[in-house]
């Protein structure tokens, strides 16, 4: 249970790092990437997955 | 003395006593239409704040240079205007920024530019993404340049969603100045620009968001002006949209206390990927955008000096060095020498003063040899900076549009000629360009200008002028005025 970013459709924003709860998001040759190992699609915290709910950009923090 | 309100095709333009009457009318304390303030308009406190800032101060944008640094990329809210792909149209022109930077970069660019450009005064950060949102990089860039470079003035444009969260750090990082992008106070009509915001922990659509967002911001301008912080409102004008309701806007600002409202025109293309862009939302046009600036005189001073710059402009309003600053070529190691920028200082101050005299002087010689109710004319000049006329007419990329009346000499706006003269034209058609950009223009000054433009411009009905080559604009305009409107040199001579 994690969500993936599709790497084409990210703007490299970062906004959806600072807004992971688990700091399961980091910055990685040039780009966002979610630690499956860390993501717990915000169950507990949130009613949503954060990156998905703050990322400008549709269907790009989306399930793995 | 009548109101003289001259109206040509793109430009309306009230006379001095209009536009201070206006003013008055409105309760307004200052007649700083425009912040091109000598001292005598403004407060002590107030002007000290903005005597450096170019965008702040249409005095000081004749000798000061801004840059921002691209380094909040991050953004809480959606506009209709802007495309994260493809950055913010609206926040910096299209072609947007070449590079984004960690705060460690971006602080060891602002040393490179220090120590090549001394006029510069400012570092904003302005977009892409918004800076009070991503604040941890915002505030970790000030904190590395203000180490290093402690006179710096830092700013930072924001939306105002996140920002009342942060505006008590603003003053114990000494910032005094922030710009607020407030495009409606009507949510109604937000609902027309904003389809969603980000707003604890959930995304927010439609009337909620504009809501939400609307008190924010309202929030954010009564927390700035409380604790002193100067606040520039920029607006996007919409046509059809929140065109009209940007006066109501203004109203609404200038009561809670923004210091300076620019309205910009939205920039709209297809190609930008926008919301707009795509579903054929065009920007106004010169006469519309004059026109709701005009309407709006009397409210928030209105800032007519705006370039609307790239999110990494560097260098004076009008002029972009980013190119020569990009990251590649800024050292690994850089270390500030205060001395070139000390250097100009003192200059400025000097040549500044000297000015601001050279003024005073010109204006009384005006009023003493030109008939009180002798009518206004514009007058261009070309001008890298400092205040002088001290640019080739071939050179300019865009002219300083001055109004001159009995009253005195006032900035009015400047026309931009560059977007025409990028390649694909020969020299005559650009020429024709030029010629068009200057419409309703009676004078043109510059330090050279070939015989043959001369000409060209003289069928045009265009007087261009080289006499004052390297004089101040504002002693050269007013002669030209007297030129033209003088009484005969043998009453003149009387009088004075």
């Amino acid at each position: 249970m994690a969500l993936q970013i599709i790497v084409p459709n990210c703007t490299v924003c970062g906004a959806c790092e600072f807004e992971c709860p688990n700091a399961a998001i980091s910055f990685k040759n040039d780009t966002y990437v979610i630690d499956p190992a860390l993501c717990t699609e915000c169950e507990g915290d949130y009613d949503s997955p954060q990156c998905a709910e703050v990322c400008p950009v549709p269907e790009t923090c989306v399930p793995a | 003395m009548a109101e003289n309100v001259v109206a040509l095709d793109s430009l309306q333009i009230a006379s001095r006593n209009a536009l201070t009457q206006a003013m008055e009318s409105d309760g307004c304390s200052s007649s700083s239409c425009g912040s091109s303030d000598a001292p005598e308009d403004m407060d002590p406190e107030t002007w000290a704040k903005v005597k450096d800032h170019p965008c702040y101060s249409e005095e000081a944008h004749h000798y000061f240079a801004r840059m921002h640094v691209a380094v909040a990329p991050a953004c809480n809210i959606q506009c209709n205007y802007c495309n994260r792909k493809y950055d913010c149209a609206n926040e910096s022109r299209p072609g947007v920024v070449s590079e984004r930077l960690t705060p460690e970069q971006a602080a060891r660019k602002v040393i490179a530019v220090a120590n090549e450009i001394p006029q510069l005064s400012v570092l904003g950060i302005a977009g892409p993404g918004d800076s009070a949102y991503d604040w941890r990089k915002t505030k970790e860039t000030f904190q590395r340049v203000q180490e290093q470079l402690p006179d710096i003035k830092l700013c930072l444009s924001t939306n105002g969603l996140a920002l009342p969260d942060h505006v008590d750090e603003l003053l114990d990082m000494n910032i005094d100045h922030v710009t607020l992008t407030i495009n409606m106070i009507d949510p109604q009509i937000g609902t027309e620009i904003y389809p969603w915001i980000f707003w604890e922990h959930k995304r927010r659509h439609g009337l909620e968001a504009s809501q939400i967002l609307h008190e924010r911001q309202m929030q954010s301008l009564d927390m700035l002006h409380e604790r002193g912080i100067l606040v520039k409102v920029n607006s996007v004008m919409i046509p059809g949209i929140n065109d009209k309701h940007l006066l109501e806007v203004n109203k609404e600002v200038k009561k809670r206390g923004a210091f300076l409202h620019n309205i910009m025109p939205l920039i709209s293309a297809a190609e930008f990927g926008t919301v707009f862009g795509l579903n054929g939302q065009r920007g106004p046009n010169a006469a519309e955008l004059k026109e709701l600036q005009d309407a709006c005189a009397g409210g928030a001073n209105l800032m007519r000096h705006c370039r609307q710059c790239r999110a990494d402009a560097v260098g004076l309003l009008g002029e972009d060095r980013g190119q020569e600053f990009t990251m590649d070529l800024v050292p690994d190691e850089v270390t500030y020498d205060p001395e070139k920028r000390e250097t100009y200082r003192e200059w400025v101050k000097k040549e500044r003063e000297d000015r601001r005299v050279a003024a005073e002087s010109a204006k009384a010689e005006t009023v003493a040899s030109v008939a009180e109710e002798a009518g206004a004319m514009l007058v261009a000049v070309a001008t890298k900076g400092g205040g002088r006329i001290n640019q080739h007419f071939g050179h300019a990329t865009e002219f300083q549009i001055f109004e001159v009346d009995a009253e005195g000499v006032r900035f009015v706006t400047h026309r931009r000629c560059d977007n025409y003269c990028v390649g694909g034209y020969g020299e005559e058609d650009k020429l024709e360009l030029v010629i068009k950009t200057l419409e309703g223009i009676d004078t043109i000054l510059c330090a050279k200008i070939g015989d043959c433009p001369r000409e060209d411009l003289a069928a045009a009905g265009i007087t261009a002028i080289q006499d004052y080559a390297y004089d101040y604009i504002e002693t050269a305009v007013s002669a030209v005025y007297r030129d033209r409107m003088g009484l005969p040199s043998a009453e003149t001579a009387e009088i004075a």
